[in-house]
């Protein structure tokens, strides 16, 4: 219990170092794209594949570009949330980091670290497609995607089967009669990992994508405020899924990704039929289960249509990994931004299921059908829409992932989600 | 060498470090936080989104907030009542003669040796739906009483509680153990020799012999209980629907989840009031007799 005292510390000293660091000027001048340089690298590649693939493209780039060295230093992925803010206030913040752009890479532009890398990319940034404008703010890039991340439904083909269920549902007519027959046939229709919230989230978001024009998608997303019918209807029409009790028992505590107990783990070891998750399910899965032919048992199909949506027709709802460079070394990191979107850096990530390649080139090196499909799909999406508490600010997408987390527990109603947005974006804590 | 410079020279060395580090990590992030909390702050920009008192109270006026502090409010409550007469129960038990006391002694004591990550992981398997817990309940013919542990609203804040249990109660036990051994023999003869029945000495002999140990253990136990962290954010991250949010859960989700640094400041300064005000007036009204002597004036 007392351990909070170390955490309180923690946290007061981190906002000292911010201060104190944030007292000193910083002496940002950028370089020229060619001399000598040496990048600070953080990047999320922890595990033995990622951090391989990065180790080799930077010594391949290295070999290539002589005067260029990395000092990589990989980040556990949820460190970044609190490193992030301090490192970007202090006088020595990495070269190039960890990116999941949206509302909540713009918010880190006032900080006055971020290198603007617009004039860099703008001879080749188009042909990385819509994906790139998560990366983008007022028509400045300040990062560049390297991979792209497509939420979607996977399920066991074999528990399907058992269940009679032929063909992977197309409507959400279809996808209540897939759960009745899955409950009939004694297994959890659909896992979700309610504990950490953001997997809720998928599911009112995939709605309003669903219900919501791309115009006023994008212009809530722009102005912060949820005004349209259509937000409500995908409240209405969650709640009237979430009344079909689709998911497995305790739902609201189950973890995403961790243990066998997982959501991710139920389905990798049979006990339930589907998840709605980003294509990384399937990586995540092979971790959580003994079983080697997992993958040959997974397939893949979109989220639902539902019935009167205004939303484009196979919409999809997305993100993406990328990385932002700082003003030291601007325009070289810019330079090796681009390399990173190179066919053969981007078979190599989609070779290790890093994600599905920003260069279309490179889609051919996926491991799995499923995972080409989930590609394709995207690749002819009409819209795409970025997970909201990634595209809306921190603030304001993390209040938003809070109230549907809520609505999953049984408090609140449609309309609480979209003031929770609301409410946010004025402030209100 | 004077005795004087020599005094002043043995203060400088041996606090001059200490009062360095106090300062620099207590101190000044303590005052920091303070003028933090009266800004608007996402971490990113300059300081320069003037609040005022309003991070407060939004704080103090938000149901999610006041749901945490009585979420701390009854774990401690439930400490206070559940775990101090268990504690002392079991440690006036294993103060007496019995065999294998020493390896009881070790099994009571060795949860709390656990680091509280470990403790909160281990369980989240143990309680998790068709785990641990839920097969031995089958097992004994209890599945009636099979529930979503962590995944009730209205369970969850026991269920933590009872782990919190598990975890510290041989703490507690260690603690009054070391308070038995202070009891001089002569005290329990002179009650035997005058015919005190054992419960007569327990009660009357041994019980306010431990009530120096026994307010220590309260002190520690509410500030403990106030302090819930690490526990809760493994095992629920606050959740369900915030039914296990305690303030230091709230602290850190808004701080550092929602990058409302200025507002997640004045949470802590409210976690850091409500405590100091608590050990003050704790210290003030009832450990004043036991610290008497101790401390010089």
């Amino acid at each position: 219990m007392r351990r909070i005292r170390n955490v309180c510390a923690f946290l007061l000293t981190a906002v000292t170092a911010v201060a104190l660091t944030a007292c000193s000027g910083g002496g940002d001048t950028a370089e020229n794209a060619d001399g000598p340089v040496t990048f600070t690298w953080w990047h999320n590649g922890t595990t033995d594949t990622r951090k391989a693939v990065w180790e080799q493209v930077a010594a391949d780039y290295q070999a290539a570009n002589p005067g260029v060295s990395f000092k990589i230093e990989p980040v556990q992925n949820e460190q970044f949330q609190t490193k992030i803010p301090l490192a970007l206030q202090s006088d020595s913040p990495p070269d190039i980091y960890q990116q999941w752009g949206g509302g909540q890479g713009e918010g880190q532009l006032p900080s006055g670290k971020v290198a603007d890398i617009t004039e860099q990319t703008s001879p080749w940034i188009g042909s990385l497609g819509p994906i790139a404008k998560d990366w983008a703010a007022d028509g400045k890039q300040f990062g560049v995607p390297y991979v792209g991340h497509t939420v979607g439904f996977w399920y066991r083909k074999d528990i399907f089967a058992n269940a009679g269920i032929t063909t992977p549902p197309a409507t959400m007519e279809q996808l209540n009669e897939a759960v009745s027959k899955l409950k009939a046939a004694g297994v959890a229709p659909i896992a979700v990992g309610g504990k950490d919230r953001w997997p809720d989230a998928f599911y009112w978001g995939y709605l309003a994508t669903r219900h919501c024009s791309p115009e006023e998608l994008k212009k809530a997303v722009e102005t912060v405020r949820m005004e349209h019918p259509c937000w409500l209807r995908a409240g209405q029409d969650l709640k009237a899924f979430l009344d079909t009790q689709p998911f497995q028992p305790g739902f609201v505590g189950t973890p995403a990704q961790q243990g066998a107990g997982s959501s991710a783990g139920l389905v990798a070891n049979g006990q339930a039929a589907m998840e709605l998750q980003g294509d990384w399910d399937p990586d995540t899965m092979a971790a959580l289960t003994p079983d080697k032919d997992l993958n040959s048992k997974l397939g893949w199909f979109p989220f639902p249509t539902v019935a009167g949506g205004e939303g484009a027709p196979g919409a999809v709802l997305a993100g993406g990994d990328g990385f932002s460079c700082t003003k030291r070394t601007g325009a070289a990191c810019a330079k090796f931004l681009q390399y990173l979107t190179s066919t053969p850096v981007q078979e190599k990530l989609a070779a290790v299921g890093a994600g599905l390649p920003v260069n279309p080139a490179a889609a051919q090196a996926l491991t799995t059908d499923s995972l080409k499909s989930v590609f394709e799909y995207t690749q002819q999406a009409s819209h795409r829409q970025t997970y909201f508490d990634i595209a809306l600010p921190t603030s304001v997408g993390q209040a938003l992932n809070d109230a549907i987390a809520n609505f999953f527990a049984g408090q609140g109603t449609p309309e609480t989600i979209v003031q929770a947005v609301n409410s946010a974006a004025a402030g209100n804590k | 060498m004077s005795s004087d410079l020599r005094r002043k020279l043995e203060l400088t060395l041996f606090l001059g470090p200490a009062l360095l580090l106090f300062v620099g990590f207590v101190l000044v992030p303590m005052v920091l936080a303070v003028y933090y909390s009266l800004y608007n702050w996402t971490g990113f920009t300059s300081l320069d989104d003037f609040a005022g008192f309003k991070n407060y109270l939004d704080a103090l006026t938000g149901s999610v907030f006041q749901n945490a502090v009585w979420h701390n409010v009854v774990i401690a409550v439930l400490s206070l009542v559940v775990q101090l007469p268990l504690s002392i129960a079991l440690a006036l038990l294993l103060n007496r003669r019995l065999r294998g006391r020493a390896f009881l002694r070790v099994i009571v004591f060795a949860p709390y040796v656990l680091s509280e990550a470990i403790t909160a992981v281990i369980w989240l398997l143990i309680l998790q739906p068709g785990g641990f817990a839920d097969q031995v309940l089958r097992a004994a013919g209890l599945g009636g009483l099979v529930r979503q542990w962590l995944a009730d609203p209205d369970l969850v804040l026991f269920t933590l509680f009872v782990v919190i249990t598990w975890k510290y109660i041989g703490f507690g036990i260690i603690l009054l153990l070391a308070g038995l051994q202070g009891i001089p023999a002569e005290l329990k003869e002179a009650a035997a020799l005058d015919g005190a029945t054992s419960w007569q000495t327990t009660r009357h002999v041994i019980l306010p012999l431990l009530g120096p140990t026994v307010r220590i253990w309260i002190f520690l136990s509410v500030i403990g209980s106030l302090q819930l962290f690490d526990l809760v954010w493994i095992m629920t991250l606050g959740g369900p629907a915030n039914a296990s949010t305690t303030m230091a859960t709230y602290l850190i989700d808004h701080g550092f989840k929602r990058y409302e640094f200025g507002f997640g400041s004045a949470v802590a300064v409210l976690l850091f009031i409500i405590c100091f005000t608590f050990a003050l007036l704790y210290q003030r009204f009832a450990l004043r007799r036991d610290t008497e002597g101790a401390v010089s004036r």
